[in-house]
């Protein structure tokens, strides 16, 4: 949908052109979709479930999901004892009746414990890079579905790289130095990511093929991993999208019938006048 | 059916009651029952309508919003999410709120671009279009502010640009941004004043839109042909024949507005602003909202500060005067022949300015963006007073009535 | 409308009734429309998914001593929690329930072996919110007036509640209620809600 909606404003040019022009150069998006794309989409709770595991698994370690909470996981299909058994696996801050700091197992109600005391940690403990909150990622970023899709498999040995890409990639370089002979380089302690603004990252690679074993045996090589994780961090973004979408039906239904007896009066009493 | 302009007589006791004391019945049976319209509006005579039904509705969502928000910088940004995620319908009072400025401006550039097309702001009706360019700035001031309120990267960074704005006026400029700010940068005295202010203004909206509407009642309105009503023959009362009419349209516009809102909730948004507000790390692209691009790309197209900054404030500046800059004693450009064309080219023209300011100033968007910001002046200060003195305008009709029975409708 | 004054042919106010029809149905589908945009208006004053989920406390019961007490909060509201000794839970079974104001109901019971749970006499637990207008009664706290029946006392009016929080003296109309709970931890902790 908003795929369609871009390209429909592209006429609109005017309202269109934040949109292009935050999208910027380099190399394009995989394409793939997804299940919760366009107006009557729904998400699939099989993968957000899967995607639930390998966030766990993989990413929690080092990015928040400070506006989620244990509870929420109610609405992804999981039952209450779940809930209960995957916060209470967290130890959560917490002060006691006395006052003193107390670390006690998290509650379905406690937020997901964040894996840095703060952003300065977060920092300090990764390379200089504080690793965003994913809650917003899928929102926070243009196209965001596709492009976190196509940021964990967008990890690649830059000298594979083709003579098209090279020119993709030293007009990265030509830009940000302003040099017109610049070649793309590595900074140190930096990763190559073809999808990555800048195509240097600060994370590893966070996901290969076979790293999540799923109980319900759904393959887990990369693309399958990552299309999961988009699925969650999706839901994770929007909760509330399928009830959006379903009033919008209805309201939608609702206001082409209104539309449709407000012209017929409008001409009834009209009808003497012209 | 009557167009009469006596007292009506009603016959309900209450109603009567309050009526000797208190007029208002007369008064809304006058002005909106009775009311003599001339017979001849399109449908972009209901944008006024239109747009008065999203000031409401932006105040009603807005106060229902406000009961959930928090105005400081640690929690505005999490209250908003708190909206979207855990309060009842959260998600579909801040998507028709966001959606719904939006849809605002949207009704409002249209019915200013309706009044520049049928000259709408010519003698008797200055007055009337001057409380309208009133009512633009108001409604920018509060779209403003209440884009930071949420707190995210574009708010913080839109904030920061646009108070930074009148660091450009000499001497007077940083204690002036000191003062909006609080302090020495956007920060908590800065959310919780444009908070206060943001739910403030609406309301001045609402009082300025009744002077508005007031001096809309006295002169009349104005009509696509541009000659006054000459008698009964040319005027419909407003009801039924104007409250149906509107009441299509406001439903036909709140059918866009909805899809919007329901399916395509986030296409005006920019994805930085679900980032929350870091004032260590400036977005790469900045952009204000849509409704502002013309004005931002006025703004760049400038190449010194204060310079850039005048020529802003100017553009809507200049709308104040033209009345005066307007020379043509013709209102409607159905007549004139010549302004058709330099109204068109306009309407283009500011959507080229949009155009170059959703886009980085850079490359040919520069020279593409002067030539723009001096066409939208020279439309004003050169384009109009000149051609009221050369323009030949074509034969009126004798009559709105004759307009309108005799067929010759454009 | 101009129409409608030309003459009363049948053919015509088979028109004019269609007319009416029409503007009937308009205006209730209008009407529906706008109740129901009143909805969520209305819904968003209730209690939000995080508010909800809050509803339930858990509270640890190490450490209070026979005829003390505790307070807790519960949904931003105290409850307290009493440890009462043999000579309270005496006291509050000898009273004749028809002499009670409040005879009762099923939130609140008068008898005071429902007002507890089976076996566990000795735990009294209420939201500490007098019935009256919603002051905090005093009791819970060591050197807190306890009032005439050795329970709790609200000094806003002077409303006296019994070593089982029912109602005894003063203006309040009902006994302090007694919260959905239970025991936890083999008897060591209280989930309220």
């Amino acid at each position: 949908m908003r795929k369609i909606l871009t390209r429909g404003a592209l006429t609109l040019a005017f309202l269109a052109g934040p949109a292009l022009a935050a999208g910027g150069g380099g190399f394009k998006l995989l394409d793939t979709h997804f299940k919760f794309e366009g107006p009557l989409g729904t998400y699939d709770y099989a993968a957000v479930q899967r995607g639930f595991q390998v966030y766990k698994e993989k990413c929690a370690a080092c990015h928040s999901m400070s506006l989620l909470s244990y509870r929420n996981l109610r609405d992804i299909g999981l039952s209450e004892a779940a809930v209960k058994a995957i916060a209470a696996d967290v130890m959560v801050d917490d002060i006691d009746d006395k006052g003193a700091k107390v670390e006690r197992p998290g509650r379905p109600s406690d937020r997901f414990r964040s894996p840095f005391a703060n952003e300065a940690a977060a920092r300090a403990a990764n390379n200089g890079a504080s690793p965003p909150d994913l809650s917003l990622i899928v929102k926070a970023r243009v196209d965001g579905a596709r492009y976190v899709y196509s940021l964990m498999q967008g990890y690649d040995d830059m000298a594979k790289a083709s003579a098209a890409d090279r020119a993709i990639m030293d007009g990265y370089a030509k830009k940000a130095t302003g040099d017109a002979k610049a070649t793309f380089a590595m900074a140190t302690g930096r990763n190559f990511n073809t999808h990555f603004p800048g195509m240097q990252i600060a994370m590893p690679q966070p996901l290969r093929d076979g790293d999540v074993t799923y109980v319900d045996g759904t393959k887990n090589d990369l693309p399958q991993l990552s299309k999961d994780l988009v699925s969650f961090l999706a839901w994770a973004s929007e909760p509330k999208m399928e009830e959006r979408k379903n009033t919008g039906v209805k309201v939608i239904i609702f206001m082409l019938i209104l539309a449709g007896l407000m012209y017929a009066v409008k001409r009834k009493v009209w009808a003497g006048v012209h | 059916m009557s167009s009469s302009q006596g007292a009506p007589a009603f016959t309900n006791p209450i109603v009567k009651w309050i009526d000797r004391r208190l007029p208002i019945f007369t008064f809304m049976h006058h002005e909106y029952g009775v009311f003599p319209t001339p017979r001849n509006f399109n449908y972009w005579w209901s944008f006024g309508g239109i747009a008065m039904v999203m000031l409401i509705t932006m105040i009603v969502t807005g106060i229902v919003l406000a009961m959930n928000y928090t105005p400081h910088v640690d929690f505005a940004f999490d209250s908003v999410e708190r909206i979207m995620r855990d309060v009842n319908y959260g998600w579909l009072l801040r998507y028709l709120h966001v959606n719904g400025a939006s849809f605002f401006f949207i009704a409002v550039f249209i019915h200013i671009f309706r009044g520049l097309y049928y000259g709408s702001y010519k003698n008797p009706r200055e007055l009337l279009w001057i409380l309208g360019v009133v009512i633009l700035l108001l409604m920018m001031a509060t779209a403003f502010m209440g884009y930071v309120l949420p707190w995210g990267q574009m708010s913080f960074w839109g904030a920061t640009v646009i108070t930074n704005l009148f660091s450009a006026l000499p001497v007077i400029g940083d204690p002036i941004v000191t003062l909006l700010w609080g302090g020495f940068s956007v920060d908590n005295p800065t959310l919780n004043r444009f908070f206060s202010l943001h739910y403030l203004l609406p309301f001045v909206i609402v009082g300025v839109v009744v002077l508005h509407v007031t001096a809309m009642h006295v002169a009349g309105s104005n009509n696509p042909i541009g000659i006054d009503p000459k008698g009964p023959q040319d005027t419909l009362p407003f009801s039924p024949y104007y409250v149906t009419k509107d009441g299509f349209a406001v439903v036909a516009f709140l059918l866009v507005y909805l899809a919007f809102v329901f399916f395509a909730p986030d296409f005006f948004g920019e994805p930085e602003n679900y980032v929350k507000a870091d004032r260590l790390v400036t977005p790469p692209h900045i952009v204000p909202e849509w409704y502002f691009l013309p004005f931002y790309a006025i703004l760049r197209a400038v190449p010194d500060k204060l310079g850039g900054v005048l020529a802003m404030f100017g553009a809507i500046l200049v709308l104040f005067v033209l009345p005066w800059l307007d020379t043509a004693r013709v209102r409607s450009a159905r007549f004139r022949p010549i302004y058709k064309w330099f109204f068109w080219l306009l309407v283009v023209d500011c959507f080229v300015l949009g155009y170059c300011g959703a886009n980085p100033p850079e490359g040919y968007f520069i020279p593409l963006s002067r030539v723009a910001t001096l066409y939208y002046f020279a439309h004003f200060l050169v384009i109009l007073p000149v051609l009221g003195k050369i323009e030949r305008p074509l034969p009126l009709p004798n009559s709105i009535a004759e307009s309108v029975l005799g067929g010759a409708r454009k | 409308m101009a129409t409608s004054n030309k003459s009363a042919t049948a053919d015509h106010d088979h028109d004019a009734s269609r007319r009416d029809f029409l503007f009937v149905a308009t205006a209730a589908t209008a009407a529906v429309g706008g109740a129901s945009a009143a909805w969520p208006f209305i819904s968003s004053l209730n209690p939000a998914a995080d508010t909800l989920a809050l509803a339930s406390t858990e509270v640890s019961l190490a450490g209070i001593e026979v005829g003390q007490a505790i307070k807790v909060m519960w949904r931003g509201k105290p409850v307290f929690v009493r440890r009462r000794t043999a000579e309270e839970i005496k006291e509050a079974r000898a009273v004749d329930l028809k002499t009670l104001p409040d005879a009762g109901d099923a939130r609140s019971p008068a008898d005071d072996a429902k007002r507890v749970k089976a076996g566990k006499d000795e735990w009294l637990v209420l939201v500490g919110v007098c019935t009256h207008l919603g002051c905090i009664p005093q009791g819970s706290s060591t050197g807190e007036i306890r009032g005439d029946y050795k329970g709790w006392f609200c000094p806003c009016h002077g409303s006296h509640y019994d070593t089982s929080g029912r109602i005894r003296k003063g203006p309040a109309p009902k006994n302090l209620e007694v919260p959905p709970y239970e025991f936890v931890n083999n008897g060591t902790g209280l989930k309220i809600g």
